[in-house]
């Protein structure tokens, strides 16, 4: 099966220059091919393993606890706006 | 000729601090050696230097690793002191915060010594992915340390480290530690937290020690394992003192040997050795069989689908927004873009991609659904094995350290040399890799302990049993 690069580098977010596109396209191609061989296999009725531990999801208290965590995190903050992440524009107009 | 401070194992540090006055000295001899050593192996991004001290304001009284150094792999979390997975993305980023495991080991006194270098995200198995250098491996400077722990591996093996915590996804505890001739462990899935590990893949990921030793090893879980309310994929299961059952010997062990392991690609002389170690082990009263994994061709493929496509979806937090690198752009799109584009290496491009493919529309079932359930056959094939026996023995790597750039260039081969230790992380089991000789260039070998779900004591009691017969991590690299 080939991959379209362009479509897959979209929704992976991440430009690529023309070089890169025609040598990352070539090692996928060469990984899919490989994993072709799974399809030797009878798997119909295989359940399908996310997690291999029969773990239950876990609830605890919903409480306030006091945190000034955000004062540290904001420290690593590209651009803020007071207690703010500042990005470019989103929507358009205005 | 007397030992040096900074040769010592965790159980000697902890005999030397016993007097606290010691404490400084070991940190300062630790230094020196990582000032002379580093420069050729390039194992540490930075590292404690000589002037600064031990802040261990606790008393010693009642911690099991009071001023024991500990080196930490650059993707586990630790406050105040950069954390950068080896990647220009998170360059700058100091985490507000310890990782569970930190946190513990600081709880037992121990502290933190140096961050060392990494694959970038863990993605790799030579330490030639990393965005700063490549680490070398102290016993033959042109080879590769292994990866994706190679900084951590490379470092307990040149002796500017006393131990290190390392993470193993597909092998990246156990490769390096085999290529580099010590003792590394990867644990059970969810014995370990793995709150404060910046996540490659959720469901394979686990935290563990590279030690000098076996029983070094053994005491650094005693302190690290255990369920943390932190991580709800750590596991409630109780932890046994894994020192305890050290010594008892191996008499009646039941071994398998799976013969799916023993293919093309092999390399004979570590073959040969590991086939010596199954002979001790039945010298020393263990009943050898030999067992079938029948679905072992498929792991690497499952592996490469199931590995990529949780990474794709961990690596979407890194888009320049809360913290690391930003690309500067007017449109957030284009920003998202740039900035993943300059932050990320090539290996993480590639997986990235390779991950977002198998988990698009129209793909998902072809790839990523038919991954999943051949990995329920891979665990079928341990949970019938363990059936039959209590440990299964084979090679950690088809062939000993290669050479820098040997694979670089080719991601399949490269990919194909964890093939014996991907199958443990698909199935959840654990396993150890323990020295068992040198080749004819005189590169260490490793020999992989495969156990049953939360049976770690077992393979620490096999692996001890073994290296107090052979000794031989009695030799050390010349560097």
């Amino acid at each position: 099966m080939e991959m379209d690069i362009n479509k897959v580098a979209l929704l992976s977010r991440i430009k690529l220059d023309e070089e890169e596109k025609v040598k990352l396209q070539n090692d996928l191609n060469q990984i899919l091919s490989y994993v072709e061989q799974l399809n030797e296999l009878d798997i119909a009725d295989v359940e399908p393993t996310s997690h291999v531990l029969n773990l239950e999801n876990v609830y605890r208290e919903d409480k306030v606890i006091q945190s000034e965590a955000y004062k540290e995190v904001l420290k690593h903050a590209p651009d803020i706006h007071g207690s703010y992440f500042k990005v470019p524009k989103v929507i358009e107009g205005s | 000729m007397a030992k040096e401070l900074y040769e010592m194992t965790v159980v000697e540090a902890v005999n030397h601090n016993k007097d606290e006055k010691n404490v400084n000295e070991l940190l300062s001899s630790l230094s020196k050696r990582a000032e002379k050593v580093n420069p050729k192996v390039k194992a540490y991004l930075n590292w404690k230097t000589e002037a600064s001290e031990f802040d261990g304001k606790t008393s010693k009284d009642g911690k099991s690793l009071w001023g024991v150094p500990i080196s930490i792999k650059d993707n586990i979390c630790t406050h105040g002191w950069e954390t950068s997975c080896s990647s220009k993305i998170l360059k700058g980023y100091i985490p507000p915060y310890d990782a569970t495991v930190v946190n513990k080991l600081k709880n037992e006194g121990a502290f933190i010594f140096a961050k060392c270098n990494m694959d970038e995200f863990a993605f790799g198995s030579s330490c030639e992915s990393s965005a700063d250098f490549p680490t070398l491996n102290p016993w033959d400077l042109e080879r590769v340390p292994g990866g994706s722990s190679g900084g951590s591996a490379s470092s307990v093996a040149s002796d500017e480290a006393i131990v290190a915590l390392g993470s193993d996804t597909g092998g990246s505890i156990r490769q390096p530690a085999s290529f580099c001739g010590v003792v590394g462990l990867k644990p059970t899935y969810g014995r370990v937290s793995r709150y404060g590990l910046i996540a490659f893949g959720s469901s394979l990921d686990q935290i563990g020690p590279l030690t000098k030793n076996v029983e070094d090893n053994a005491r650094i879980m005693n302190v690290i394992a255990g369920y943390d309310p932190k991580d709800s994929t750590s596991a409630n299961v109780e932890v046994p003192d894994y020192t305890q059952t050290l010594t008892k010997n191996v008499e009646g062990l039941r071994i398998g040997i799976p013969k799916e392991y023993f293919i093309d690609g092999l390399d004979p002389e570590v073959e040969a050795a590991v086939r010596e170690a199954t002979a001790m082990y039945e010298k020393l009263g263990a009943k050898v069989k030999e067992i079938s994994l029948p679905h072992t061709k498929y792991a690497v493929s499952v592996y490469y689908i199931v590995a990529t496509a949780e990474a794709s979806s961990n690596l979407a937090r890194f888009d320049g927004v809360q913290y690391g690198y930003r690309h500067p752009s007017k449109d957030l799109v284009e920003m998202y873009m740039n900035t993943r584009s300059q932050g990320f290496g090539e290996e993480v491009k590639r997986r990235v991609l390779l991950g977002t493919f198998v988990l698009s529309a129209g793909y998902y079932d072809a790839y990523y659904l038919k991954a999943q359930k051949v990995r329920t056959l891979i665990k079928k094939d341990f949970d019938e094995a363990f059936k039959e026996v209590d440990v299964i023995i084979s090679p950690t790597a088809p062939t000993t350290a290669f050479k820098l750039n040997e694979k670089k260039e080719d991601p399949l081969s490269m990919y194909l040399s964890d093939i014996y230790t991907i199958p443990s992380n698909l199935a959840g089991v654990p396993s150890i890799s323990i020295p068992c000789g040198y080749d004819s260039k005189g590169l260490p070998i490793g020999l992989q302990l495969i156990g049953n779900y939360f049976d770690e004591a077992t393979l620490f009691r096999a692996g001890y049993n073994y290296e107090q017969t052979m000794h031989w991590n009695d030799k050390k690299p010349s560097i």
